[in-house]
């Protein structure tokens, strides 16, 4: 199982059972009073955490946002306009200049857990 | 004295004045060259924010945030090493010591410094201009003050009936305001277009409510402190209370006059054909420039000019500025506009003018006076054709042997005006924003540097600014590969290397049902946003299987059955068929609203659109529904969506069927149809046609002897009749026919191709469609009606399916952790009912 550790993080918030995110498919989740798009990408066996908010216009909406990979890269398709999003970088694959905030994770005994850096 | 950063080794300075768009664009193709890192870049910017797109300012008043309009944030300067400074006036350039000064006092050195100072609007002398109540439109700060101010205000007028003057007048009509616009010259915008150009602009807009003045020159402004009263040299007057100047512009040559610079009578800097001023070390690009005795109040130039810079002095490419193509096409407050080459005809040659009243369109082209080449145009109302014409004039491009048919259309054939996108020369500009040319282009596709569309906007930008030569960059990519020998593979995307059909055909002959089934064992990597849709669209089509077993490769829309609404909302459609409801099942449907705090709608295809669900809502609502007898109405699905109907013999004097129950029979027969598109039909009772069955996918009219049955009609974008495919059948027939239609199409259409442009593409046409669908020639048919069996016998509603099954409820809420709803879902008050806040 991947996992993601960097160093400055100071606080590793436990966030859901993995169990809890369908396969392929991602959630939404309330942290820290802030709205987080988790995705169980079961193919990959891999687990992503990103800001739930699209920037292109600003909606709450990435964790329904229709998973996938670009090349090899991991990326979520926001529903409303079809900008795509590197689930890693968080960087936009349509060639805007906007991007998203992606979140470090460990999966520590079937919980996701997200890492905060404050 | 400050160097901006303490550099180790000795780079040279170059300090930008001013940080509008062009500064931003310099700043950009600046940091984009290798050498760029031997220099430190210095920004300095009299306004409180980076530069922004002040093109689209207006859109501030449409809910924007200014964060939107921001072109470069202060990260992106900090990551790029630029050193930008904002809320920083220069105020003083010393050429001996090369440094300039700040209001706030800080000294910066330079070796070369670029003055991209902008303008100011023009304000011109009239007296009682300094009231309270009059504003120019050019910032940010400027529409935050008319914000504050407009709500005291009720009747504004704008002065200035230009390309900036109508953009201002957008923003005054958006914030709610009755709006007048006055304009000096005879007719709006006057530099673009000619009188009955103009006369027609004129009268789109004050249809749009927008009150136009033109022949009016005001003396003088009245009121006591604020604005009362405008009177003009006429002696009339209109009485308004608030007033926004936006009559042109004047270079910001300030500083520079102060220093002696070169400047022109009229203002602006005095520069040479490589943007170089007086002073060796000092440029001028933007608006304040003035090149060959012009200046430029367009950003494409603007743009230019910046480039010209970045190349001197970071490649030593020899480039230099030659002027502009003034071209403009735009949307003025939703109207069309576009006016490009010799618009109005001053040089030799003759005009072709085609004039729509009704229609509020106008078109005129100006060609030489062999009929051999076009000099330029004016268009209003319908700039379609603007891109292809523009091409005619500035690659000097042949006319066609009646230039006509560049503004009518061809007369008669179905064919096009005779000019594709490969008859232009390589350097044929594409993207006007970005400067690319075909050449360009097609170079990378031929060098296979680029895998698609999306990987020619990444490489060039192409298509990235206004988006309006996407369609000449599809077929740019399609005909180029064509050109290398290469079949265009209709491929789904990058993970299947199939056609729709191949795929249809591979899922079904192998019984496939799942989508990692198909992905495993004819594509590759993990899937995407284009070919998981298609391959649940096949999947439905092929089994009906219930559409939440896989909800992972849904989109939204068929994940929770519900259409996904601005703000992030759903919206409701319960299925009425044939457009037939009873009074009881009305007030279900009112009463539910009303509990739900719904909007309610009334659609296009005889039904209720309840919008605002939440999505947590969603399956209470739908319990309720289903429990009064309702079904899904597929609204959010590639499926059948309604059958229309007239309500035919049974009330109507003309009626010569009953057009409501045949349209309920069908409706219920093709109801939960997954398909590459939408489906619509209508049944009408007589050849009066009052269901528009033509215009659907399949229409159906009564006639005294039974029904003709009509295909492949469409509304929509490009609207298109359906073409009758049998007549006067009897219902048994004109069902078995629809049943093998229904099924051809969704076997061999494309992904999200409509029947329409399917048909279209099908060689043969309606006489192969015929000998397909009638008389059987390609021996499919006892197939094609199987599969519609099948599909009739295992329909079932799929909101019954998930409102009876509490697994199936679960997945609908906002967060998984939390019993919450979305707390940013946003509201307000129209009409006595709900709409969602605007978005960005």
């Amino acid at each position: 199982m991947k996992t993601k550790i960097e160093k400055e993080i100071t606080t590793w918030f436990r966030a859901i059972n993995v169990e809890d995110i369908p396969n392929d498919n991602g959630i939404c989740i309330k942290v820290r009073g802030q709205q987080i798009a988790v995705f169980n990408f079961n193919k990959r066996n891999e687990y992503y955490a990103v800001e739930n908010l699209c920037p292109h216009k600003r909606q709450m909406i990435l964790s329904r946002g229709i998973i996938g990979d670009m090349q090899g890269e991991p990326k979520v398709a926001c529903p409303f306009h079809k900008k795509t999003f590197s689930l890693k970088s968080g960087k936009n694959l349509n060639g805007e200049d906007y991007c998203i905030k992606t979140y470090p994770i460990k999966i520590e005994e079937g919980s996701m857990f997200i890492g905060f850096t404050d | 004295m400050e160097t901006g950063k303490k550099s180790k080794t000795k780079k040279k300075n170059i300090v930008v004045i001013g940080n509008g768009m062009v500064s931003y664009k310099f700043c950009e193709k600046f940091v984009s060259k290798p050498k760029a890192s031997s220099y430190n870049l210095i920004v300095l910017g009299e306004e409180p924010r980076p530069a922004y797109d002040r093109v689209h300012l207006s859109e501030y008043f449409n809910g924007m945030n200014p964060e939107k309009l921001t072109l470069g944030s202060l990260e992106w300067y900090a990551e790029n090493d630029i050193q930008l400074y904002v809320g920083q006036l220069a105020t003083h350039i010393d050429v001996t010591n090369k440094t300039v000064t700040t209001d706030k006092g800080r000294i910066f050195t330079y070796d070369k410094l670029i003055m991209a100072t902008g303008s100011a609007p023009f304000v011109p002398a009239i007296d009682g201009v300094e009231k309270d109540g009059v504003f120019v439109y050019r910032t940010i700060e400027d529409l935050d003050l008319m914000l504050s101010y407009a709500k005291r205000a009720k009747k504004a007028a704008v002065i200035g009936g230009g390309l900036l003057g109508l953009e201002a007048a957008k923003a005054v009509k958006d914030l709610g305001l009755e709006t007048h616009v006055v304009e000096f010259a005879p007719r709006l915008m006057p530099r673009q277009l000619d009188d009955a150009g103009a006369r027609i602009l004129k009268e789109k807009l004050e249809a749009l409510g927008i009150w136009i003045h033109t022949d009016k020159n005001t003396t003088l402004i009245d009121g006591d402190q604020h604005v009362s009263k405008m009177i003009f040299t006429d002696d009339s007057t209109l009485d308004v209370d608030m007033i926004v100047i936006s009559a042109g512009i004047v270079p910001r040559d300030e500083l520079a006059r102060k220093i002696g610079l070169e400047t022109g009578p009229r203002g602006g800097i005095v520069v040479d054909e490589k943007m170089r001023s007086s002073n060796p070390d000092i440029y001028a690009i933007g608006e304040v420039a003035l090149v060959n005795n012009m200046t430029y109040g367009l950003v494409g130039p603007g743009y230019d000019m910046a480039e010209v810079v970045v190349k001197q002095l970071l490649t030593g490419e020899e480039t230099s500025f030659s002027g502009a193509d003034l071209s403009t096409k735009l949307k003025l407050i939703g109207v069309d506009v576009a006016s490009f080459g010799d618009a109005f005809c001053e040089q030799e040659g003759r005009s072709i003018v085609y004039e729509d009243r009704a229609k509020g369109i106008y078109k005129r082209i100006n060609i030489t006076e062999d009929g051999k080449y076009i000099l330029g145009g004016i268009l209003v109302g319908d700039a379609e054709d603007y891109n292809m014409l523009l091409q005619r004039v500035t690659n000097r491009i042949k006319l066609p042997e009646n230039p006509e048919e560049l503004i009518l259309g061809p007369r008669g054939s179905d064919g096009n005006s005779g000019m594709g996108v490969m008859d232009l020369p390589d350097e044929a500009l594409i993207c006007t924003c970005e400067n690319i040319t075909k050449g360009t282009i097609c170079d990378l596709i031929k060098a296979e540097k680029v895998n698609d569309i999306s990987g020619i906007k990444a490489c060039t930008k192409a298509g990235t600014g206004c988006g309006g030569c996407a369609p000449m960059l599809n077929d740019l990519y399609t005909e180029t590969l064509k050109s290398m020998g290469k079949e265009v593979k209709k491929r789904i995307c990058e993970h299947l290397e199939l056609s729709r059909q191949e795929l249809y055909h591979l899922v079904k002959i192998n019984g496939l049902r799942t989508y990692n089934e198909v992905l495993d064992n004819f594509g590759q990597g993990d899937g995407c946003e284009i070919c998981k849709p298609v391959v649940a669209s096949v999947l439905a089509s092929l089994w009906n299987d219930v559409i939440q077993k896989q909800c992972h490769i849904q989109d939204t829309n068929d994940r929770f059955l519900a259409n996904i609404q601005r703000g992030g909302s759903y919206s409701v459609v319960p299925r009425v068929p044939g457009g037939e409801i009873t009074p009881d099942k009305l007030i279900v449907i009112g009463e539910l609203a009303k509990k739900y705090d719904l909007y309610c709608k009334i659609t296009g295809g005889q039904r209720i659109d309840l919008f605002g669900a939440k999505v947590n809502d969603l399956p209470k609502i739908w319990e309720e529904l289903v429990e009064a007898g309702f079904e899904s109405g597929h609204a959010y699905g590639k499926a059948l969506r309604t059958v229309k109907s007239c309500v035919g013999s049974t009330w109507c004097r003309y009626g010569v069927q009953d057009s409501v129950s045949f349209a309920i029979e069908v409706e219920n027969r093709y109801k939960g149809l997954r398909s590459p598109h939408k489906l619509k039909s209508a049944v009408s009772g007589c050849t009066r046609e009052c269901a528009e069955a033509q215009s659907k996918d399949f229409g159906i009219i009564a006639t005294d002897k039974g029904w003709n049955l009509y295909v492949c009609g469409n509304g929509g974008t490009k609207p298109q009749h359906a073409v009758l495919l049998a007549a006067d059948l009897d219902k048994e027939t004109c069902i078995l026919y629809i049943d093998r239609f229904l099924m051809f199409y969704i076997k061999t259409a494309e992904p999200l191709q409509r029947t329409a442009p399917w048909f279209n593409k099908l060689e043969g046409g309606i006489d192969y469609l015929r000998d397909v669908i009638i008389h059987d020639s390609l021996g499919i048919c006892e197939e094609l009606e199987k599969q519609m069996a099948h599909h009739v016998a295992t329909y079932h509603c799929e909101w019954k399916e998930v409102v009876e099954n509490e697994e199936r409820r679960k997945p609908f809420k906002h967060y998984a952790n939390s019993e919450e709803e979305d707390e940013t879902l946003e509201f307000v008050d129209v009409r006595g009912q709900k709409i969602p806040a605007p978005w960005d």
